[in-house]
C-alpha cells in the first residue's frame, strides 16, 4: 500500500491538494473541448447560412427571454421518426451564429429547427396570442402581450455590433443600417427594400404580425418563420460533410 | 481608516485593512449602481442597480456599525485554549437555506400545475412557464443547495481543522453576498433577464458578482484548512475543495460574455452553437456532478459518521472514489448531446465516461451505507439518519440510472422526454434533499446548542416526502417512456402513428400525479421548517447570555 501512503501528500498540504484537483479536473474538458474549435470537420461546409437579420435577432432574444428553449428543442436527430416528422436532421453550421446556442434539452412542445415557412404568420400570431383556439390540447402559454408591446429600432445595431465582435461576419454596411433595417424587414412596400434585400438575401419581407408599427409579435414571427430555412438540402451533399 | 478617536469602551481604536477596505468598496459600488440606475434604459437593469445600491449602502452601515458599537473588539481565535468557531455566519445560511427550499419547492409546485393545467400561466409574461422554470431550478438548486453547501462546509471545515474560520468579515461576505446574488437571479428570470444557458442563466453582472463572491469563498475554505490543527485533510473536505475549484472554472468557463452597453442587461456569449452547446453541457453535468454531487457527498463523509457515531468505512476507499469521480465526471458532458450535431468522437467520449463513473459513485455509496456497519439499528428509532441513509440510496439509484440513460441506444428514446426530468428529481429529491435535511436536523440543534424539537415530526417528514417522491419519479418514468415510444411509433403502413399533439394529451395524467408528488414533498419541508424554528425558538432561553452580534435574520 505504499501508493496510498504517498496520498498522504495531498492530505497534509492543502496547495498540493488544489493543484491535484486542478489538473485531474482539466483533462477531460481540455481533451473533448479544445478540438472543437480547430477541426475543420467540426462544422459542415454549407451555401445558404446567413447571420440573422436584425429583426430576426430581436425575435431571437424574445424567444431566448421567455424561456422557449425549455419546451422547444432546435435540433432534430438522425432518426427516422424526427427526420419525417421535422424534415433533415440539424446541422452544426445551422446554428454556427448562435450566441447562445438554442438546441434545447426538453420537448414539451416540438422541435422547432425547421419549423419556418411551415405554417402561416396568421397562424402564428393566433396560436401565440391564444394557442388553444388553434390547438385545443396544447399546453403552451399565451403570449398576447408580445402584440401590444413596441419594439424599439434603435438599439439594433448595438446588438449587431456586439455579435460582429464575436466573430459572426455582419458587414459594416449591415451594422451602420441595423436599425433601418429591422423597420424595412416589416415594410413590403417601403423604401429600404432594396437596400434590405441587397444586405440580407432572400430574407422574408413581410408585416409579420399585419398591423401597422414594429412590434415584438413582428420579431419573433419573423425568426420563427426563418428557423432552418437557410440550407438548401436539395442541394446538400451529406457524403461531402461525412464525420 | 481614520475614525472619530475617543467613542465610550472602545477596544481598538483602529479599524482592520479588511473593514476599511470593504466599506470603501461598497461606498464605490454604491455610488456605480446608483449612475448605471440613472443611466440605463432599462427597468429590470435599473431594480437590479437600485438593489445594488441599497444593499451597497446596508453593507457600509452594518460595518461601520460594527466597529463604532459599543463593544468593538475582534473575537478571539482560542477561549480557554479551545477554538472560538464562528457559527453567525453558518446560522444565516441554514435560515437562508430552508427559506429559499420553500420558495423553490412552491414555485416547482406552480410550473407543475402549470404543465398539467395551463390556464394558469395566467399569459402574463411574469408568471408563464419559461419565466418561472428557471427560477425553479436555481432556487432549489443554488439557493437552497447552495446555502446549505455553504452553511455545512463552514461548520465542517471549522471543526474538522479545530481552528476558527479564516477571516473577519469575509465569512458573512460569503453568505450574505452569494445570497444577494440569488436575489439577483431569481428576479431578473421574472423580468426575463436570462441569458438561456440551463442553469447558468444569470447575466453577465450577476455572474461576475458570483465570480467575486465565489472566489472569497475558496480563500475562506482555504485559508481554513491553511490554519488547520490537525494534521490531515478531512476527506469532507477533499470534497468540498473540489466542489468550491470545479465550479469556479465551470463557472468561468460556460459564462463569458460581451454585454450590449453596461448598462444593458442583455450581453451575448462568447462561444456559438457547436462549442456553446459542448461548454453548456460540460459546465451543466459538472453542475450536477460537482455541485449536486461532490458537495453532498462531503456531507455524507461528515453527516453520517457523525449522526451513526461511526467511523468513515474505508479510508482507502475514500481516497479512490474521491479522485475517480472527479477524474469522471468532467468527461461526461457530451451525454447530454447524443445524436446532435455534436461531432460523433466526442459523443462517444461522453458516453464511455459515463459509463465508467457508475463505479466510483458506487463505491460512494458503498462508503457511506457501509458505514452503518454495527449501527443499522439506529435506523429504527433515529429518522435523521434513516433521512440521511436513504438519500444515499436515492444516490446509488440516480447513479445508475444516469449511466444507463447516456448509452446512445437508451437516450435516443429518453431524450427530450420526462424521463429526464424523473432520473433529475430521484437525484435531487431524494439524494440531495434528504442529505441536506438530514444535514440541517442535525446542524441546527448544533449550532443553537440544543436538542431537536420533535423527531416524530422527523418521522412524519420522512414519510409525506418520501410517498410524494415515489409518486414524482414513477409518474415521470411513465410519462417519458410513453411519450418516446409514441413519438417512434409507426403504423402497419408505415406512417407515424401520433401527432405530436396527441403525445402531449396523453401526459395529463402523469403532470397531475406528478404535481401531487411535489405538493407533498413541499408539505413534508413545511413540516421541516416547522420543526426547525421551534428547534431555534426554544434553544433562546440558553442563549440569552451571549453577546448581541450580528443576529441571524430569518
Amino acid at each position: 500500500m505504499s501508493l496510498l501512503a504517498r496520498h498522504k501528500i495531498f492530505e497534509k498540504n492543502s496547495i498540493i491538494l488544489i493543484i491535484g484537483i486542478l489538473v485531474v479536473i482539466a483533462i477531460g474538458g481540455l481533451v473533448e473541448i479544445t478540438p472543437l474549435f480547430y477541426l475543420k470537420s467540426t462544422i459542415e461546409v454549407v451555401d445558404g447560412v446567413r447571420p440573422y437579420t436584425p429583426l430576426e435577432l430581436a425575435g431571437r432574444n424574445i424567444y431566448v427571454r421567455e424561456g422557449c428553449y425549455l419546451c422547444h428543442s432546435q435540433m432534430i436527430r438522425p432518426l427516422r421518426d424526427e427526420v419525417e416528422r421535422y424534415g433533415h436532421y440539424s446541422l452544426a453550421a445551422e446554428s454556427m451564429y448562435d450566441h447562445p446556442f438554442q438546441w434545447g434539452s426538453k420537448r414539451t412542445g416540438p422541435d422547432l429547427a425547421r419549423v419556418g415557412g411551415k405554417y402561416s404568420d396568421d397562424w402564428h400570431v393566433t396560436h401565440l396570442i391564444d394557442p388553444r383556439s388553434i390547438v385545443p390540447q396544447s399546453i403552451m402559454p399565451g403570449y398576447s402581450f408580445l402584440a401590444e408591446t413596441a419594439l424599439d429600432p434603435s438599439v439594433a445595431k448595438a446588438h449587431l455590433k456586439v455579435n460582429k465582435t464575436l466573430g459572426v461576419p455582419y458587414s459594416a454596411d449591415q451594422v451602420t443600417n441595423a436599425a433601418a433595417d429591422m423597420r424595412a424587414q416589416t415594410e413590403p412596400d417601403g423604401p429600404g427594400q432594396d437596400d434590405f434585400l441587397k444586405r440580407y438575401p432572400k430574407a422574408l419581407v413581410r408585416n409579420f404580425d399585419g398591423k401597422p408599427g414594429l412590434t415584438e409579435m413582428d420579431a419573433l414571427v419573423a425568426y420563427l418563420q426563418m428557423l432552418g430555412t437557410g440550407v438548401d438540402f436539395k442541394l446538400y451533399d451529406e457524403k461531402a460533410n461525412l464525420r | 481608516m481614520t475614525q472619530a478617536g475617543t467613542l465610550t469602551q472602545k477596544n481598538r481604536t483602529i479599524m482592520t485593512l479588511g473593514e476599511g477596505g470593504l466599506a470603501i468598496c461598497f461606498a464605490v459600488s454604491a455610488l456605480l449602481c446608483l449612475v448605471a440606475a440613472g443611466l440605463t434604459a432599462e427597468p429590470a437593469f435599473e431594480f437590479h442597480a437600485l438593489l445594488g445600491t441599497a444593499a451597497s449602502i446596508a453593507a457600509v452601515f452594518a460595518i461601520l456599525n460594527r466597529y463604532y458599537g459599543a463593544s468593538n473588539a475582534l473575537p478571539p481565535q482560542e477561549i480557554d485554549g479551545r477554538p472560538n468557531y464562528q457559527f453567525g455566519p453558518i446560522k444565516l445560511a441554514s435560515g437562508f437555506a430552508v427559506f429559499w427550499g420553500i420558495a423553490g419547492f412552491t414555485v416547482g409546485l406552480i410550473i407543475a400545475l402549470q404543465l398539467a393545467y395551463p390556464v394558469l400561466n395566467l399569459d402574463l409574461p411574469w408568471t408563464s412557464f419559461g419565466r418561472l422554470r428557471p427560477l425553479h431550478t436555481s432556487a432549489v438548486v443554488f439557493a437552497f443547495g447552495g446555502n446549505v453547501l455553504i452553511g455545512t462546509s463552514f461548520y465542517v471545515v471549522q471543526k474538522t481543522c479545530h481552528t476558527r474560520i479564516a477571516g473577519d468579515l469575509a465569512p458573512w461576505f460569503v453568505v450574505l453576498g452569494y445570497n444577494f446574488f440569488i436575489l439577483i437571479a431569481g428576479t431578473g428570470y421574472l423580468f426575463g433577464v436570462t441569458q438561456s444557458k440551463e442553469y447558468a442563466e444569470p447575466e453577465w453582472y450577476a455572474d461576475l458578482w458570483l465570480t467575486i463572491v465565489w472566489v472569497t469563498y475558496l480563500l475562506v475554505f482555504l485559508g481554513t484548512l491553511m490554519k488547520r490543527n490537525e494534521p490531515h485533510i478531512f476527506v469532507a473536505n477533499w470534497f468540498y475543495l473540489a466542489f468550491i475549484v470545479t465550479i469556479a472554472v465551470l463557472h468561468l468557463g460556460n459564462n463569458p460574455a460581451i454585454p450590449v452597453s453596461f448598462v444593458s442587461s442583455k450581453s451575448y456569449i462568447a462561444w456559438a452553437g457547436v462549442q456553446d452547446a459542448m461548454f453548456q453541457w460540460w459546465y451543466g453535468h459538472n453542475a450536477v456532478g460537482f455541485f449536486l454531487t461532490a458537495g453532498f457527498l462531503a456531507i455524507m463523509y461528515y453527516f453520517i459518521p457523525k449522526r451513526a457515531e461511526r467511523p468513515v468505512y474505508s479510508y482507502r476507499l475514500s481516497i479512490i472514489h474521491f479522485w475517480a469521480l472527479i477524474f469522471l465526471y468532467i468527461w461526461a458532458g457530451p451525454h447530454h448531446l447524443h445524436y446532435t450535431a455534436l461531432p460523433d468522437w466526442t459523443q462517444t467520449l461522453g458516453m464511455t465516461f459515463s459509463v465508467m463513473l457508475w463505479m466510483p459513485s458506487w463505491g460512494g455509496m458503498i462508503n457511506g451505507l457501509m458505514t452503518l456497519s454495527g449501527a443499522w439499528d439506529k435506523l429504527r428509532t433515529d429518522p435523521v439518519l434513516r433521512m440521511m441513509v436513504v438519500s444515499v440510496a436515492f444516490y446509488g439509484m440516480a447513479t445508475f440510472e444516469g449511466p444507463m440513460m447516456s448509452v446512445k441506444v437508451v437516450n435516443s428514446l429518453s431524450h427530450y422526454t420526462d424521463w429526464t426530468i424523473g432520473h433529475v428529481h430521484s437525484g435531487a429529491l431524494g439524494w440531495v434533499g434528504y442529505v441536506s435535511f438530514g444535514a440541517l436536523y442535525c446542524l441546527v440543534p448544533w449550532l443553537w446548542n440544543t436538542k431537536l424539537y420533535s423527531l416524530k415530526l422527523v418521522n412524519w417528514h420522512f414519510w409525506i416526502s418520501t410517498i410524494g417522491i415515489v409518486l414524482y419519479i414513477s409518474s415521470m418514468w411513465v410519462a417519458g417512456i410513453l411519450q418516446g415510444l409514441m413519438w417512434r411509433a409507426y403504423t402497419a403502413l408505415g406512417f407515424l402513428e401520433y401527432s405530436f399533439i396527441e403525445t402531449v394529451d396523453a401526459m395529463h395524467p402523469f403532470y397531475v400525479i406528478r404535481a401531487a408528488g411535489g405538493a407533498l414533498f413541499l408539505i413534508g419541508a413545511l413540516v421541516m421548517a416547522w420543526n426547525l424554528w421551534m428547534t431555534v425558538r426554544l434553544s433562546e432561553p440558553s442563549e440569552a447570555s451571549a453577546p448581541v452580534a450580528l443576529q441571524p435574520a430569518e
